[in-house]
């Protein structure tokens, strides 16, 4: 292990040779020649330089952690460290033992009797569609009968989102972070160390590719109430085409629409929309009072109340964070 | 309906929404939001409760337009209401109390985050203490570990983030478990309503059908919830959670997050699974001899901790053995003696994080117990604040822990056998342990140091605010108990 991490260096500092000196065969040339114009190589050069002397500096710190966590080790004496992996496996082949056993005595899976074919159950499937306006009985129950649990659960994705953007996100002018991390955030192709800059093959697939995923994702949450769907996987599906965007067309690109900013008031919209809307359905709800939203028919795109807009708001959110989350771990900014 | 009876939701809510909504402001404006959250809460939360004590009974409120075991739904009784007014004054004081610090500590663009996470704390407990179905409290979990996480690493530093790497992964095991045991105690009785769970659980306890599932299902929710609460044998992530965080975090995480697990645990033994249940099947004792140990070895870790801030923090895992040996002698006195050290130690706790920090930063920043010698002289508040919450913990009568101790002796007591021995033995052995280290720092803050005395060094008034809000809070607590006391018995008994 110990010995891999310089050859790796060798290598890297090979690359990087060859790369500046044009010392490259005939086909590779070729590929090369049509994405990166001399002046992008020129302008990439620099950073790149300066990222293996950054990656060279963090090799040394981790040589010293190595030390020191060698040295660490020594406290420990052998037999007890021994003693300790002994131990943990135990831990987990009782834990393994003790569910497998509990599984034994579970009630049949599938079996009529099952005690969870009860009238909880029952309700949903004879009367979820009447009661809620949704043909997927799924989203009725997550979005209607158990809102609340819903809002929870969108509640711990924006916590989840803002300690991650409190980790990872960096403050420009802040000096907190190592220079490596700075580096990466400031620079352009940094980040894109390993991967060819502006690849054609990938631009060109994602101009294909990014639309289609992006209608699908739309799709996907608009039939949440008629379709096995919903806001978190279309969410899920159109956070994935923004990152293939991210990825083929480099962050300048998306900055141009979506930016930090962005990111905020889409999901500070779409959070209070979803609040204020139940805010309205649990006050009628609890105190009784007739809710004027209309069910519509069922099978309508614009049916079952709220399902379809609180799905939608998922659909953001959702959507949002999982490009955050990507960006922000990639390079530390969206 | 009464209009009151709207604000257990309307916190819940206000709350949400505040959170997001300082997602888009900045420094003043998300403390001042904040601010103004905690506050509406509170007094809500004391409205509620007047209401509560007035009609003397709980009521069920309907999240949505469909009856509980196919909805959702909240519940607030005596027992909620009390345990959250005191959980709201709590937070106000500590948020107020580390205003400036947190200002100072906190990368400023990162200022709202904060204030967010102190939100979200504030709606989890809400909902951990007023859910009356037990995947919405899971759900709520999630929203505590995660945002209580954030507020170990706020400060960002190598030691922060050390300690809340270790806070979160403990953390999701003990989550994971709890989320494990709803799993099969969904299997065995097709319910997650508290009141229906209930009573399939009686009925399967009464046959004996399903057995080896359900002791399981109560065996991995406590461990579950006692990992979450630092429980003696998982209590090596607290000490650095608590200390690295800043003052309103350290006081946040010790006096409130660990305590909204602990009414989970109490809510789930006598509203889920049945206290009968869960004497017969023996899980009480086992909870019993690991409290008994955590009051004995956290007393030893505090006594050899060189900061003050470490001190604090070791010390809350022999309160928490204090909590769970209360709630392990499996009576309803135990209970109620449980339920009154929660509170007890969440109004102490906060006040000693909150002075330790104003006298650590007067006596030059190095946190070292050594340090602190004259502090009174420096900085009288802070150092009155502290004596009186170090007299406290060590159970000096008129202190609200000195009538934890008695009742925990009278409930040891009506047990009787081993149980009371053992209980005695161990209370007075943590008392000595207690005085040894507590007093004598405290002792240490009178003495004048030697040479040129430093003027008296400048805190905030908000601070100063704080720490008389605490001050009275623990005074109220400790010379008038009888309501309190008499306020969680019929709550308990509304909560069966």
């Amino acid at each position: 292990m110990k010995r891999e991490r310089p050859d790796v260096l060798i290598r890297l500092r090979e690359e990087l040779r060859a790369f500046l000196g044009g010392e490259q065969d005939a086909l590779e040339e070729r590929m090369t020649e049509g994405q990166v114009r001399p002046a992008a190589r020129e302008a990439a050069a620099p950073d790149i330089e300066y990222r293996l002397m950054m990656e060279n500096e963090a090799l040394e710190a981790k040589r010293i952690a190595a030390r020191l966590h060698e040295h660490n080790r020594r406290e420990v004496s052998r037999a007890g460290r021994i003693v300790y992996c002994a131990l943990c496996v135990m831990v987990c082949l009782m834990m393994i033992t003790l569910l497998l056993y509990t599984m034994a005595n579970l009630p049949a899976f599938g079996s009529a009797d099952h005690p969870i074919n009860n009238e909880v159950s029952a309700r949903y499937i004879e009367k979820g569609l009447q009661e809620t306006g949704a043909v997927n009985i799924v989203t009725g129950m997550i979005l209607d009968y158990r809102a609340f649990d819903t809002l929870g659960e969108s509640s711990v994705l924006f916590t989840a989102a803002m300690v991650v953007m409190l980790l990872l996100r960096m403050d420009a002018d802040s000096q907190a972070y190592s220079p490596l991390a700075r580096y990466v955030r400031r620079s352009q192709h940094a980040d894109t160390f390993y991967e060819p800059h502006q690849d054609m093959i990938m631009q060109k697939t994602a101009k294909v590719l990014v639309p289609i995923v992006l209608l699908l994702g739309i799709y996907v949450v608009l039939n949440g109430h008629l379709s096995p769907g919903g806001g978190f996987s279309g969410g899920a599906i159109m956070g994935a085409a923004l990152m293939i965007y991210v990825t083929a067309y480099g962050f300048d690109s998306i900055r141009r629409f979506f930016t930090y900013k962005t990111y905020q008031r889409i999901v500070l919209v779409a959070l209070l929309t979803y609040a204020f809307s139940k805010c309205y359905s649990f006050y009628t709800g609890a105190n009784g009072i007739h809710s004027v939203i209309p069910l519509g028919t069922p099978g309508a795109i614009l049916s079952s109340g709220l399902i379809l807009v609180l799905n939608i708001c998922v659909g953001f959110i959702v959507t949002c964070t999982m490009y955050a989350f990507y960006a922000v771990f990639r390079k530390g900014e969206l | 309906m009464a209009f009151v009876q709207n604000f257990p939701f309307f916190c819940i809510l206000l709350t949400l929404i505040c959170a997001v909504v300082t997602s888009v402001l900045k420094g003043a404006a998300a403390r001042r939001m904040t601010l103004f959250v905690i506050l509406a809460v509170t007094v809500m939360t004391a409205c509620v409760m007047g209401y509560t004590l007035a009609t003397g009974e709980s009521y069920v409120y309907l999240m949505g337009h469909f009856p509980a075991p196919w909805g959702n739904e909240i519940r607030a009784g005596v027992l909620e209401t009390v345990t959250m007014l005191l959980f709201c004054f709590v937070m106000l004081f500590s948020f107020v109390g580390g205003l400036s610090r947190s200002v100072r500590e906190i990368e400023s663009s990162k200022y709202n985050i904060y204030c967010i996470l102190v939100d979200l704390t504030l709606l989890s407990l809400l909902a951990l203490v007023y859910t009356n179905d037990l995947f919405t409290a899971y759900v709520f979990i999630e929203i505590n570990t995660i945002a209580a996480a954030g507020l170990v690493m706020i400060r960002q530093n190598g030691a922060s983030l050390v300690a809340g790497v270790r806070y979160l992964i403990m953390n999701l095991l003990g989550s994971s478990l709890f989320l494990i045991g709803i799993v099969l105690l969904y299997t065995v009785t097709g319910h997650l309503l508290m009141a229906n769970l209930q009573e399939s659980v009686a009925a399967l306890a009464a046959t004996g059908q399903y057995r080896v599932p359900l002791v399981v299902t109560v065996a991995l929710m406590s461990v579950g919830l006692a990992m979450k609460s630092a429980l003696f044998p998982f209590d090596k992530w607290l000490p650095g959670a608590y200390s690295n965080s800043t003052p309103t975090g350290s006081a946040v995480l010790s006096s409130l997050v660990s305590k909204g697990y602990i009414f989970l645990l109490v809510k789930v033994y006598v509203r889920v699974i049945g206290f009968d249940v869960i004497v017969s099947l023996g899980i009480c004792d086992v909870l019993f001899v690991c409290g008994a140990v955590g009051m004995v070895m956290g007393s030893l870790s505090a006594m050899r901790a060189k900061t003050t801030r470490m001190m604090v923090a070791y010390s809350s895992v022999a309160q928490i053995g204090y909590i769970f040996m209360a709630i392990g002698m499996g009576t309803e006195a135990g209970l109620v003696c449980a339920l009154w050290h929660m509170l007890a130690h969440a109004a102490t706790k906060s006040m000693l994080f909150i002075a330790t920090s104003t006298l650590d930063e007067a006596s030059g920043g190095t946190h070292l117990r050594r340090d602190l010698r004259g502090g009174f002289y420096r900085c009288p508040l802070p150092a009155l604040a502290f004596t009186l919450g170090a007299v406290n913990l060590v159970g000096v009568p008129l202190c609200s822990v000195f009538i934890t101790k008695v009742m925990m002796a009278e409930a040891a007591i009506g047990v009787g056998g081993r149980h009371m021995i053992v209980a005695l033995v161990v209370l007075a052995i943590s008392t000595v342990l207690n005085a040894s280290y507590f007093l004598g720092t405290a002792v240490q803050l009178f003495i004048p140091q030697r040479g040129e005395q430093a003027a008296g060094t400048r805190f905030g008034s908000l601070t100063a605010i704080s720490l008389i809000g605490f001050i009275a809070l623990n005074l109220l607590l400790g010379l008038a108990p009888g309501g309190i006391l008499a306020a969680l018995t019929s709550g308990l008994a509304q909560f069966a």
